[in-house]
């Protein structure tokens, strides 16, 4: 379990780092914690002819407040953000998030905008921040672009990078006022991939919503108009609505043909409902 | 009881190394010029070789099997009638039978360039059926792993006790009960580093092996060298579990290796390896029927058995020893007259199935132990009245059971009524029917087993395999400073034998612990030993030791009486002296004379001086029964299948415990690996027997959340037939949790008519078995409605 030989440079800046992603000839490999990447190279899964540490560009690993926005560095790690080193404008979501993702040793490490660009569909970022209404900064040779991240993320382990781009920060909304939060995931111990996600942030004054139910095959399952798993209405009532039905009926469209599955996925969005319904401070996003 | 005698609860001495990272294992050794193996593996379960492409440029780095002059297939043969050989290969021949079979062999300066070497060599295979179902390997024109055997049945067979009497019973009842296949997962895997010692002419093999002198035998035999140019050095061993006693090809071929080379040559075994191509144990698959009263008292068992044996028969074990054992055990703690056991023990394209901790009494709990609380469920009585029923009873020990296994002593009843108590019985079925706030469902399971261990000649004898244990040997030797060593020629890997054998030893010489070292682990330093398997040692290597002090203690007595001027018989000896009518002598004394100042010694004195090799058995060799009552309460999320351990009692009974902190440590150790049977690990195979786990990503194991503080309550009833009346324990931890868990499953399910039988029990199962009950009342209850 050696990886196959490869070369590995850690670029200083962003420039650098974007003129080498161009110019290097053969494949190349991206790592920032290396906690998706290691592995797959000790396996051989990937054999790059390049690895470039994204690690040494400053601007990577900073975060700030940008008029209420949150923007996260790619290389800003999960431990940053559960030990609360990185501003918060979500109530303290992202915090839980990041505090039930694997294990300690892999939070040290592992960071959000890795997490996004490998973008394997059971890990909690992919499905926590499309529910949080998140977007992806791209920077390539050209500039920068954004998009949501329910356009960047387009499947499993499959992202809408470009050649030569890279992701280089997450920008998360601040939560609205009066949004109730709730994400419960589902494993079989406590640290393991999820087998089941659900995460919704719900309006109740507004009456908007948007719900995710992640871990599926494919890309996380957006409802960015949640109303149509509360009946067509959301109201401060919205838990009592929740029709259990109609997100098994769109899982059902989506292709999710095993019922097991589905019972699973819509029993953990339940749950994810009636947790942002119950009073805060909520408890920890512990695996259910 | 002295303060560091049998019975002592001292912390291990070997944990001061072993806590600070400074044990030594097979991974930390560093040789000048060693060179580093990576082995080609087959990617297919079952094909025939057409060719094996070596580029040019790596010619002298890539060895096959047509390069091994001379070197033999592993065979493990047993003596039982009817069993068919298998002949492993060291490096395949003409086919591959399982998945990550060795088919060449590469050597580089570092892992990862043979790695590279072994990525570039090209094999050119045929593919053919993989037998991947051993209930499908059995029938008529399935593939055939060897061919000439003409059907895929290592070995059948039968035990039938008048099986005809117990069919009228008017309660009977049959499962179908199977556990999944599973890797053993030591934090260690295995490893292997040979050189050659020309000053002696021996090669020298440091393996990470439970039963060094039994690697000796078969590298002896597959590589047709006397026995007294091989030396295998077993250092520091990251636990073991049965998996590190097997001889495995990847030994036999770096000996051949270094052989050819000259230079020293290292293989590591990596997870992948280890999951994929070599650690399999486990795979039981049962029809079990159960006849009993409507007061639960059991009319008999009839049972067929299949065991998936893998591919190929495992030395020294052997590829039976798991099924024709369930026959014989299957019975457990239990007390009735009629009893039928087929078995069958088939080959597939898998690995070898090998030993882990438990042995075939993991998969023989969990068979009986469900089907009992079926007959409580059909009976309509409480799980726990089933077994009060039929467990042997005290009074008739020593009790010869219905397969003929003696048990020596014990109060199973007592376990029992102990273990229910620990996990009050009443409150947990009040709180049962009061309900959960969370929708969650309570229940509790019980399991109750006992475990022969430290059988012997008598035993092993009758399977005939490659090796049977006779008398146990250990030497102990005062150093002239009056330290003591002690070489046993088992092995300690996380048993705590360092500490545990010098508790022996001051029982009998009064030597502080701290000043009393075990040599184990060497060929060349150590009585030849059959090793660690089989929760033996303590018996064993315990007897030895303690027979080996007495006679020391005897020739130091003789001694001091001399130094004394006394009578030897006017002395005896107390706490470390020998004590005399007008005064005392030290040991540490004797020793200085013995050795230092043999002018003060009689002129007759006894020439053996003070080093003794005694050898021992205990009085009977069938084995000592320990036995344990297992109780555990589950909360069962229906809607997603998750399971919380509420709580988890357990009663056991290992006899005398020569240091019951020890004791304790393996129970909770073996529980830890038992929830991983009852809830977690399974290696799955696909149709063409392709592994679908190779990292612990996909193979699950427990975790420190996952594994709750079991309550241990020991009852100490002695064997009769050992030295200070101790019993093997080490295993046991291992073979309850799978059966208490599943039935405190089936328990809490029972309402909606779900009922698990199959390990692991895992959050997917227990959510389609919830779903497939709700489909099949609804049109019964559509039905009431109308």
């Amino acid at each position: 379990m050696k990886p196959a030989p490869f070369a590995w440079e850690r670029p200083a800046s962003l420039p650098a780092l974007l003129d080498r992603l161009a110019t290097a000839p053969g494949s190349v490999k991206l790592m920032a914690g290396g906690q998706s990447l290691g592995p797959m190279l000790n396996l051989r899964l990937v054999e790059p002819d390049l690895v470039l540490d994204i690690t040494g560009v400053p601007e990577l690993r900073q975060a700030r407040l940008e008029a209420g926005t949150l923007v996260l560095g790619a290389c800003v790690t999960h431990a940053d953000i559960e030990d609360g080193r990185v501003p918060d404008n979500t109530g303290g979501a992202l915090r839980r998030v990041a505090s039930a993702i694997a294990y300690r040793p892999v939070r040290n490490r592992g960071t959000v905008g890795g997490s996004l660009a490998h973008a394997d569909p059971a890990a909690d970022w992919v499905s926590a921040l499309t529910a949080l209404g998140a977007a992806v900064e791209i920077a390539g040779r050209d500039g920068l672009r954004t998009l949501p991240l329910e356009a960047f993320v387009t499947g499993a382990l499959d992202v809408a990078l470009r050649p030569g781009e890279i992701l280089v920060a997450v920008r998360v909304p601040a939560r609205p006022a009066g949004a109730a939060w709730g994400y419960v995931k589902h494993c079989a111990k406590i640290g393991e991939f999820a087998h089941a996600i659900g995460a919704v942030l719900i309006e109740p004054g507004t009456g908007r919503g948007r719900a995710v139910i992640g871990a599926v095959e494919g890309p996380p399952l957006l409802f960015a108009d949640a109303s149509p798993l509360f009946g067509g209405r959301i109201g401060p009532d919205f838990a009592e609505r929740f029709d259990p039905g109609a997100a098994d009926a769109a899982l059902h469209a989506a292709g999710m043909a095993d019922a097991v599955a589905r019972h699973v996925h819509v029993t953990v969005l339940a749950r994810a409902v009636a947790q942002a319904a119950e009073p805060s401070p909520q408890s920890l996003p512990e695996a259910a | 009881m002295s303060q560091e005698g049998v019975g002592a609860p001292l912390p291990r001495k070997e944990d001061d190394r072993l806590m600070r990272g400074r044990g030594q294992y097979v991974g930390d050794i560093r040789l000048p010029g060693m060179q580093d193996v990576a082995f080609v593996r087959s990617p297919l379960a079952h094909a025939r070789i057409r060719a094996i492409h070596v580029p040019e440029a790596y010619r002298d780095r890539v060895f096959t099997a047509a390069d091994l002059d001379g070197v033999l297939p592993i065979r493990a043969v047993s003596g039982l009638p009817g069993f068919k050989v298998s002949e492993q290969p060291v490096l395949a021949t003409d086919k591959v039978r399982q998945v990550g079979e060795l088919v060449a062999m590469c050597v580089a300066p570092t892992r990862a360039e043979a790695e590279d070497i072994a990525a570039a060599v090209v094999l050119d295979l045929e593919e053919l059926p993989a037998v991947h179902d051993m209930l499908a390997a059995r029938e008529p024109g399935s593939a055939l792993v060897h061919e000439h055997w003409g059907d895929n049945v290592f070995l059948e067979t039968l035990v039938d006790v008048n099986i005809a009497a117990a069919l009228d019973a008017p309660i009977r009842v049959s499962r179908t009960i199977s556990t999944g296949r599973q890797c053993m997962a030591p934090i260690e895997g295995r490893g292997t580093v040979v050189q050659l010692d020309h000053r002696l002419d021996q090669i020298v093999v440091h393996t990470a092996s439970q039963m060094p002198h039994i690697v000796r035998n078969g590298l002896s035999e597959c590589l047709q060298i006397e026995q007294g140019r091989i030396r295998i050095v077993s250092p520091d061993v990251g636990g073991g579990f049965g998996y590190k006693a097997i001889l495995l090809a990847e030994d036999v071929a770096l000996c051949w290796l270094a052989l050819r080379c000259g230079h020293p040559v290292r293989w590591l075994e990596d997870r992948r390896e280890h999951l994929t191509a070599n650690a399999n144990c486990r795979e039981h698959h049962y029809r079990i029927t159960a006849y009993a009263e409507r007061d639960g008292t059991l009319r008999g068992i009839d049972c067929e058995a299949t065991v998936d044996s893998g591919a190929y028969s495992a030395y020294p074990f052997s590829a039976c020893l798991e099924a024709a054992q369930v026959a014989s055990i299957l019975p457990g703690p239990y007390d009735f007259p009629a009893y039928r056991c087929r078995t069958w023990s088939v080959a597939t394209n898998k690995c070898p199935i090998l030993p882990y901790r438990g042995v075939a009494r993991t998969g023989v709990c969990f068979a009986l132990e469900l089907v009992l609380d079926a007959v409580a469920r059909e009976a309509g009585i409480a799980p726990e009245i089933v077994r009060e029923k039929n467990l042997v009873r005290p009074g008739q020990m020593p009790f010869e059971n219905i397969t003929r296994k003696h048990f020596d002593s014990g109060d199973y009843p007592e376990a029992l009524a102990r273990a229910l108590k620990a996990i009050d019985v009443a409150a947990v079925r009040a709180r049962q029917e009061r309900g959960e706030a969370d929708g969650r469902r309570i229940g509790l399971g019980l399991s109750i087993y006992c475990e022969q261990a430290a059988h012997g000649t008598s035993v092993y004898s009758g399977w005939g395999i490659p090796m049977v244990p006779g008398h146990e040997q250990a030497s102990a030797r005062l150093t002239p400073d009056g330290g003591l060593e002690l070489r046993i020629g088992a092995h300690s890997h996380g048993q705590g034998l360092e500490t545990t054998l010098a508790q022996v030893a001051h029982e009998i010489l009064g030597v502080p612990v701290a000043r009393t070292r075990l040599v184990h682990g060497d060929t060349a330093m150590t009585p030849y030993s059959t090793g660690s398997w089989g929760s033996r040692v303590m018996v064993m290597a315990g007897g030895a030791v303690a027979a080996a002090c007495e006679e020391l203690r005897d020739r130091a007595v003789r001694i001091g009486a001399h130094l004394l001027q006394a009578k030897v018989e006017a002395c005896r000896f107390e706490g470390g002296h020998v004590v005399g009518p007008n005064g005392d002598v030290p040991l540490a004394t004797i020793a200085r004379t013995w050795y230092r100042r043999p002018q003060d010694l009689a002129p007759d004195t006894d020439p053996g001086g003070l080093e003794v090799t005694a050898g021992y058995k205990p009085q009977r060799d069938s084995g000592t029964f320990s036995y344990a009552a297992h109780a555990a309460v589950v909360a069962v999320d229906p809607d997603l299948g998750a399971v919380e351990i509420l709580d988890y009692a357990i009663v056991e009974d290992g006899g005398t415990l020569v240091n019951p902190l020890v004791v304790d440590g393996q129970i909770y150790g073996g529980l830890a690996q038992g929830i991983g049977t009852a809830l977690f690990e399974e290696m799955r195979f696909d149709a063409r027997g392709q592994p679908l786990a190779s990292t612990f990503a996909d193979y699950l194991l427990p975790g420190p959340a996952e594994v709750p503080m079991a309550r241990i309550d020991h009852m100490e009833t002695p064997s009769p037939y050992t030295r200070f009346g101790q019993k093997g324990i080490g295993e046991g931890g291992a073979i309850a949790p799978p059966a208490a868990l599943a039935n405190a499953i089936n328990d809490a399910l029972r309402t909606l008519g779900v009922e698990m039988l199959h390990s692991p029990v895992t959050p997917h199962r227990i959510v389609e078995a919830v779903l497939a009950a709700k489909a099949r009342s609804a049109p019964a209850r559509a039905r009431q409605a109308a």
